[in-house]
């Protein structure tokens, strides 16, 4: 997480500074690895928010009025599901369309929504996916696995201490009548980040 | 790893339960992430019996029943490097105030 550094406004506080210490004490020790406790977070990360995001999406998919004030204030639409805290402040959603794939990325460090996804994972903090997401998003996220036609426009987001976006999936075809627990079923963490689509 | 999130973990219950939401653990910022794991690789890699760590924590929240959930954490990690004597209370007081803030 040191890559955070300067990005997020405020300095460490008092916690942050033991918890760092802890960490360091016992990876110099040998004790622990870092990618011991980076596999651990993984694991957590892949359930621990996004089913808060797909609820978010599966709501947006069934009711065009909240797709709406989603997109308009997503903070506040993501609020009215009991969503919120660290990290969500002015999170913005970006819907896709038969003519628009949008995708997240953070140049900077790994801003990234944890109220409606969870916390990040791995490949979204790495140098090679925010440089090259930005520069060649096409291609990146062909080897992804996510094809986007040529005739699709990419559009790439930047997230910020100030912006968190939220992709809003294209809701799949032959779902038009399926309730939202099974909708939110289909929403994936990757799809809301844009690395996939449904 | 999971071994031990599903055998000991996962049964924690009352007050030094994880923060859950709709069944997942929940984690409010990296730190706390990184205390989890944390926790999980000292009881792991020196072998020992997660009761170890869970009777530190039980106590580090009974000291202070109001502070965040994680934070009794770092406390009952502190307690249990102390105990194990890699480090001298006062050797990770000096550790994290040297931190860049």
């Amino acid at each position: 997480m040191t890559d955070d550094h300067g990005h997020h406004p405020g300095p460490l506080t008092d916690v942050e500074r033991r918890a760092r210490a802890l960490e360091e004490l016992l990876i110099e020790k040998g004790i622990v690895s870092p990618e011991f406790i980076d596999s651990v977070v993984e694991a957590y990360a892949q359930d621990i928010g996004p089913m808060n995001g797909a609820r978010v999406i599966a709501r947006a998919w069934n009711d065009p009025a909240y797709k709406q004030r989603l997109l308009d204030d997503g903070t506040a639409a993501i609020a009215e599901l009991g969503f919120g805290g660290p990290e969500g402040d002015h999170i913005v959603a970006v819907e896709n369309t038969p003519s628009v794939h949008n995708v997240v990325v953070c140049t900077l460090c790994s801003c990234y929504p944890w109220p409606v996804l969870g916390l990040p994972p791995n490949w979204y903090k790495s140098p090679p996916y925010r440089s090259r997401m930005v520069r060649e998003p096409r291609a990146l996220l062909r080897e992804m696995g996510c094809d986007v036609p040529d005739d699709v426009e990419i559009r790439v987001w930047d997230s910020s201490a100030e912006v968190r976006y939220l992709v809003v999936p294209e809701r799949p075809a032959g779902t038009e009548r399926a309730g939202e627990e099974e909708l939110a079923g289909m929403v994936t963490r990757d799809a809301m980040i844009g690395v996939a689509r449904p | 790893m999971n071994d031990l999130v599903q055998s000991e973990v996962q049964r924690m219950a009352g007050a030094s339960a994880l923060p859950r939401q709709n069944g997942e653990l929940v984690f409010e910022a990296p730190w706390q992430g990184r205390m989890f794991g944390l926790a999980l690789g000292v009881v792991r890699k020196l072998g020992l019996d997660w009761e170890e760590f869970r009777r530190r924590l039980i106590a580090a929240i009974d000291a202070d029943p109001a502070r965040q959930y994680y934070e009794s954490w770092i406390a009952a990690l502190d307690a249990l490097v102390v105990d194990l004597g890699l480090a001298s209370a006062e050797e990770l007081e000096a550790r994290a105030a040297r931190i860049d803030r």
